[in-house]
């Protein structure tokens, strides 16, 4: 059991306890991306609406021009009032999540409450600018960060860059290959003040016409039931919609694309 | 020269218990009682800032009496043991008894090795994901441990608290029902115990991942109310 002196104790900080008894995850070293072609996540978006956030994440990871894998979770649960969308190397980005969730968890339990969104998009920044020498390498790691700020009562979007830097976006954010797709589709039907299901449906339209243009990114795959995972966070916590509610959005997209 | 006088060990070891015990007496007492759903854990604490009671894991609560500081740094060892193991292995691997037994070593160390001992008792318990999977594990100041299965008391007055809870006990009660008995228990029948002057946590089955929630002091005097 770890114990500290008063002057050594690394306080509520789970990365400074880790550091403290030696289990620090070796950095990559060397030219990995480049070499290796590790498996790479990609689109993610998240939006505004009346009562918080919308995430939502398509669920392909690439090795180059192959599927790596077709069941990948990038939009996960951080805490009960946040969560984190993950765009770039998945290995690295999946341990980043990981040590996040912990550090959230971690600094809930020893202080007694939970950390402000604010502070925890802080946090995030700290491990993404720590990734910096990785990212170097090929090994980029672009999250975004979106949550219920229950000070401010509102939901808040964060995104970040290669060096940590934190950009506080106000209606929505994208990132991935698929970015650009993504993003144009939500800015050009985003409102304030939009409700519940047209901020899902709006989610899922700019997965699927990322989809539909960029080959990175997965669609709704309804013969083997996989679908996109889109998660909404409001003031009672975080809530991932079931693949019935989004194999049925999915449906009147398809239905209003056919009817073209 | 001055030598110094002998002192026998069993002299050493029982004025260092009676210090021990004597700073826990001092103290409210806490118990821990298995409901229906889980282990109820109340305490007598008026501070609302203070816990004597709080979450180490998933299925892993801490509840400690006697000096504050000192059963808080337990715990704070306990959340860090807790989730680097977690960290390290996978979440199913932490478990209530390698923590006891380690709270138990650093306990035991001190009260032989160091000036002062510990004036604490402490609580691990946990919730297993049937009833019989419940676990309650009672760590003395000088870490001895014991393994309880149905109710535990700790702090002053423990046997006094244990008799009467002996007597309300069953299996699988309701919530507000233990909440009430152990109020009962801690109170004694000559005073009556509010809710601002409760802490009260559970480990429910029920909770999803994270078992450990507070109750709020409205909930509390609404299971006393009955």
């Amino acid at each position: 059991m770890p114990m500290f002196t008063p002057g050594a104790d690394p306080g509520s900080s789970f990365p400074e306890l880790l550091k403290r008894v030696g289990l620090t995850p070796a950095a990559t070293t060397g030219d990995v991306g480049a070499e290796l072609s590790v498996p790479h996540a990609t689109t993610c978006v998240a939006l505004r609406f009346a009562g918080g956030v919308v995430m939502a994440g398509d669920r392909r990871a690439t090795s180059g021009n192959l599927i790596s894998h077709r069941g990948m979770e990038k939009v996960v649960q951080a805490d009960l009032h946040s969560g984190v969308a993950i765009a770039g190397a998945a290995g690295p980005a999946m341990e980043m999540v990981k040590l996040f969730q912990l550090q959230l968890e971690h600094y809930e339990k020893v202080e007694g409450n939970a950390l402000s969104l604010e502070g925890k998009a802080n946090q995030l920044s700290m491990m993404v600018r720590g990734n910096l020498p990785a990212a170097m390498q090929g090994m980029v790691v672009v999250p975004i960060f979106a949550g219920y700020d229950l000070l401010r009562t509102n939901g808040r979007l964060f995104t970040y860059d290669v060096t940590g830097g934190r950009y506080e976006e106000h209606d929505y954010v994208a990132t991935g290959s698929g970015m650009l797709h993504a993003g144009t589709v939500i800015k050009i039907a985003w409102r304030d003040g939009l409700d519940r299901e047209a901020a899902v449906a709006l989610a899922c339209r700019g997965l699927w016409e990322a989809a539909d243009a960029d080959s990175a990114t997965g669609g709704p795959d309804a013969l083997r039931g996989i679908y996109p995972v889109v998660a909404v966070i409001t003031a009672d916590g975080w809530e991932r919609l079931d693949d019935i509610e989004l194999a049925a959005v999915f449906e009147s997209i398809a239905a209003e694309v056919r009817a073209r | 020269m001055n030598m110094p006088f002998y002192v026998a060990p069993e002299q050493v070891m029982k004025d260092r218990a009676d210090y021990a015990r004597k700073g826990i007496a001092r103290g409210r007492a806490l118990v821990a009682v298995r409901y229906v759903d889980g282990i109820a854990l109340v305490a007598e604490n008026p501070s609302n800032t203070l816990r004597k009671i709080s979450e180490i894991y998933d299925r892993i609560a801490f509840a400690g009496v006697g000096k504050y500081n000192e059963f808080d740094q337990l715990r704070v060892a306990g959340v860090r043991a807790a989730d680097l193991k977690g960290y390290q292995y996978s979440r199913d691997d932490v478990d209530a008894r390698s923590l006891a037994n380690n709270y138990a070593q650093i306990l035991g160390q001190i009260f032989t090795h160091e000036m002062k001992p510990m004036e604490v008792e402490i609580l691990v318990a946990e919730v297993g994901s049937t009833p019989d999977g419940d676990q309650l594990f009672h760590i003395l100041y000088d870490g001895t441990v014991m393994d309880e299965r149905r109710y535990t008391v700790l702090g002053g007055d423990a046997e006094a608290i244990g008799g009467r809870l002996k007597e309300s006990y069953a299996d699988d009660e309701a919530l507000p029902v233990v909440v009430r008995e152990a109020t009962k228990a801690l109170s004694g029948p000559d005073r009556t115990l509010a809710a601002t002057d409760l802490e009260v946590a559970v480990l429910s089955r029920t909770n999803g991942r994270r078992c450990f929630r507070r109750l709020t002091d409205a909930a509390v005097a609404e299971a006393l109310a009955g």
